[in-house]
């Protein structure tokens, strides 16, 4: 760093016009540096992983998954290997249009399962066409990549909400064409209509067939690998630069030699290509497909992944992927209750941790709110017996704590849970509305009462609780960090 | 400097709805000549910019740059061809980096497909050096301002008279015959006024581009023109030296009132 005299971080005097304040800018320029000096172990981790070069963190990515078969049962491969690398591949795609170029494209999941249905029409029993997969992949990726094109001319003129509105209005056209058009084309239902299609072919290969969990895995993986090599190499090129030139200014962009047009087109295009690739092997994974797979939950969870990695960064597609993927499925319905217990009592604690300072005062909540169950626990013993001593669901080791803290009454009184859930939303409306020390003593309240709608309701509806805890941690992480991950702050100079 | 004028406009007319803008306008710059635009707000300098880089196309009348005619064409068609601007209100690439703004729009100078970026086939990474280069030859013409450490932060970081620079280095980056610099000097205090003036100079002199530039500031008008261009309400009232310019009675009286301009 230059010098300024004594104190680097003061500016240079100014001695002479020609001799420049050096020093002065570059101060201004770390500004973000400077606030986002991390500490801890988010530092360490952020510093170290800024430390390792590209191809490295590669690499180790790379090793990291390719090991998961060797230990990973058959089922979870599927659910958390398998699953992973396709939101990962769909995400890269969608990247390309949303993170690079910037067009806010809602039809995306379309070009999926326009991939995954023509894979399917190439190689299942439905017309009995068995095209080996080296032959309907580039098929099915022209094929995809020319339908991105026309939606792109249609609607090139587009831009922001118009170009959302017109895209998701073609997504969703999609969905119904698939699940209620099904044109009759051979004497057949072309898309199979509700049942979609079965039986789909594996990916195969100039005779050698990708059967197993494992093959799918280590052929996903390759493409995923494949398809972060090329897009970071265009990124870094004429055409990389160009989309995000037009992201940010497309005016400017126009008169300066870049054709905005074509580009978007492109974009559109190649995003495309990619998510009709990613339908292909999803198709063959599944061995079927119905036009539920490709609704908007899909297209939501994978605006998430992008977003949640960080717009515009590889690292963080890749990153958001395994977060959104690996906690989706790890509160599944199947999966023991405590899984998902243990993540919302940690979900409290964190919250409670990042909003409340000094520590004292953290220790003061976290103490009262354990207190305060002690307390109404025994004198709802002693009161109202009949209101106590309900059966902990699923509680594992927990079971026993679980029971002396939580009001839990014996089965009969099934609308107790509903009246304490409408009693939480009440104190979260009051904890926004009061302030200081009030707020931090009623908190203690709300917290043990969360606790308790938990106990009594949520972990009875499995599939309800999944969605709420899996809404909090994005709402928590994306609040910590608005950029995504692994993505660089956006900045508007006014 | 030849004769020959490297762009001209010929009896250009542009109107908006029943506004007229731009009406029956001749301009012409030479190679390597300095022009500047002056005129009230309003009097249609950066509309003239905005026909010329085709952002507007003219009603009538026909924009010529060395004998071809860029009535029509796209602006980045038009970029191509050698025509580079800066905007008045800055519209910099700004979270990219200071590099990459210049590296971006060399876009059209280049033609690496898709195929041969993602495979870094041999023309890509020959290319990909050459738009370093070129990048980093542009930014050294601003010196110290735009030094090495720069290079590489976000657009946004610099500071106002920095981002002025850096949109003018931009502009270079396409390699232009000519330059149509918007306001360059506003915005900026005396010190960096001065220096502008200078820029602008040494833009001529040494990387040898022609320059077409909007100024309020007569001082800096009056440092770099080769010849002063007056319009008002888009009809050109006057034009030749500075001190021609700068006195002629219809002039004054665009910029001050009737009454002033008899009273002078």
């Amino acid at each position: 760093m230059e010098s300024g005299g004594d104190n680097p971080d003061l500016p240079a005097p100014l001695d002479s016009l020609d001799r420049p304040r050096v020093g002065v800018d570059e101060w201004v320029a770390q500004v973000e540096q400077r606030r986002e000096r991390y500490t801890g172990l988010a530092g360490l981790t952020y510093r170290a992983l800024a430390f390792v070069p590209a191809p490295a963190r590669l690499a180790l990515f790379a090793a990291f998954a390719a090991a998961l078969p060797l230990w990973m049962g058959r089922g979870d491969l599927f659910t958390y290997g398998i699953f992973t690398l396709l939101y990962a591949l769909l995400g890269l795609g969608l990247n390309v249009v949303v993170g690079y170029a910037g067009l806010l494209d809602l039809g995306y999941i379309a070009f999926f399962g326009f991939g995954a249905y023509f894979y399917a029409e190439l190689s299942s029993p439905q017309y009995g066409i068995h095209w080996s997969a080296a032959a309907s992949i580039p098929v099915v990726v022209a094929a995809t990549s020319l339908l991105g094109l026309v939606l792109g001319i249609s609607s090139r003129r587009l831009l922001g909400d118009y170009l959302a509105i017109v895209t998701l209005f073609f997504g969703q056209a999609f969905v119904v064409f698939v699940n209620v058009g099904n044109p009759t084309v051979a004497g057949k239902g072309l898309t199979g209509g509700p049942n979609g299609i079965a039986d789909i072919d594996p990916l195969s290969f100039f005779g050698y067939e990708l059967t197993t969990r494992t093959q799918q895995f280590y052929f996903l993986l390759l493409s995923v690998v494949v398809v972060l090599v090329g897009l970071h190499f265009l990124s870094e090129s004429r055409t990389g630069r160009a989309w995000r030139a037009l992201r940010e200014d497309p005016l400017a962009a126009e008169t300066m030699t870049i054709p905005v047009k074509r580009l978007k087109l492109m974009a559109f295009a190649f995003g495309a290509g990619i998510a009709g690739f990613t339908g292909c092997i999803f198709a063959s994974v599944l061995t079927a497909v119905t036009a539920g797979n490709f609704d908007l939950p899909l297209l939501i969870t994978i605006y998430a992944v992008v977003i949640l990695g960080g717009l515009g960064s590889l690292t963080g597609v890749v990153l958001g992927a395994i977060v959104i993927n690996v906690s989706f499925q790890f509160l599944a319905p199947e999966n023991p209750q405590n899984n998902a217990r243990i993540l919302f009592y940690a979900i409290v604690l964190l919250l409670l941790v990042l909003s409340l300072r000094p520590r004292w005062r953290l220790a003061a909540v976290v103490g009262g709110v354990v207190g305060l169950g002690l307390v109404t626990r025994l004198v709802d013993e002693v009161l109202a017996p009949s209101w106590a001593g309900g059966p902990v669901v699923e509680g594992g080791r927990l079971a026993p704590a679980i029971g002396d803290w939580v009001v839990i009454p014996a089965p009969g009184h099934g609308r107790f849970g509903s009246f304490a859930y409408v009693a939480l939303v009440v104190a979260i409306l009051i904890l926004t509305l009061v302030r200081g020390s009030l707020r931090t003593a009623l908190l203690v309240p709300a917290v043990y009462l969360a606790a308790v709608v938990w106990e009594n309701s949520f972990v009875e509806q499995p599939a309800v609780a999944r969605w709420i805890l899996f809404g909090s941690l994005l709402i928590g992480l994306m609040t910590v960090r608005p950029q995504g991950l692994l993505g660089t702050p956006r900045v508007e100079v006014v | 400097m030849s004769d020959r004028p490297l762009l001209e406009l010929r009896g250009v007319d542009k109107a908006f709805g029943g506004l007229t803008v731009v009406s029956e306008l001749d301009v012409h710059v030479a190679e390597g000549e300095i022009v500047s635009i002056i005129g009230p707000n309003g009097a249609g300098k950066t509309t003239l910019f905005n026909l010329i880089t085709g952002i507007y196309r003219p009603d009538a009348g026909d924009i010529v740059l060395d004998g071809r005619s860029l009535v029509g064409l796209p602006p980045h068609e038009i970029t191509k061809r050698g025509v580079a601007r800066t905007f008045q209100m800055l519209r910099l690439f700004l979270n990219m980096s200071v590099k990459e703004n210049l590296m971006a729009v060399q876009y059209g100078r280049t033609r690496a497909t898709v195929v041969e970026s993602i495979f870094r086939l041999p023309r890509a990474r020959r290319e990909e050096r050459e738009v370093n280069r070129v990048a980093e030859e542009k930014l050294a013409f601003f010196g110290q301002r735009l030094a090495g450490y720069r290079w590489e932060q976000p657009a946004y970081s610099l500071s106002y008279a920095n981002r002025r620079r850096l949109e003018i280095a931009r502009a270079t980056a396409t390699e232009p015959r000519i330059l149509l610099l918007d306001e360059p000097a506003a915005g900026m205090n005396p010190v960096e006024t001065h220096e502008m003036t200078e820029l602008i100079g040494k833009l001529r002199d040494n990387a040898g581009h022609t320059i077409l530039v909007i100024e309020h500031d007569m001082h800096v008008v009056e440092g770099i023109s080769d010849r002063v261009v007056a319009l008002d309400h888009g009809v050109k009232i006057a034009e030749g030296s500075f001190d021609a310019v700068a006195t002629d009675a219809r002039v004054v009286e665009a910029y001050l009132g009737l009454r002033q301009a008899e009273t002078k």
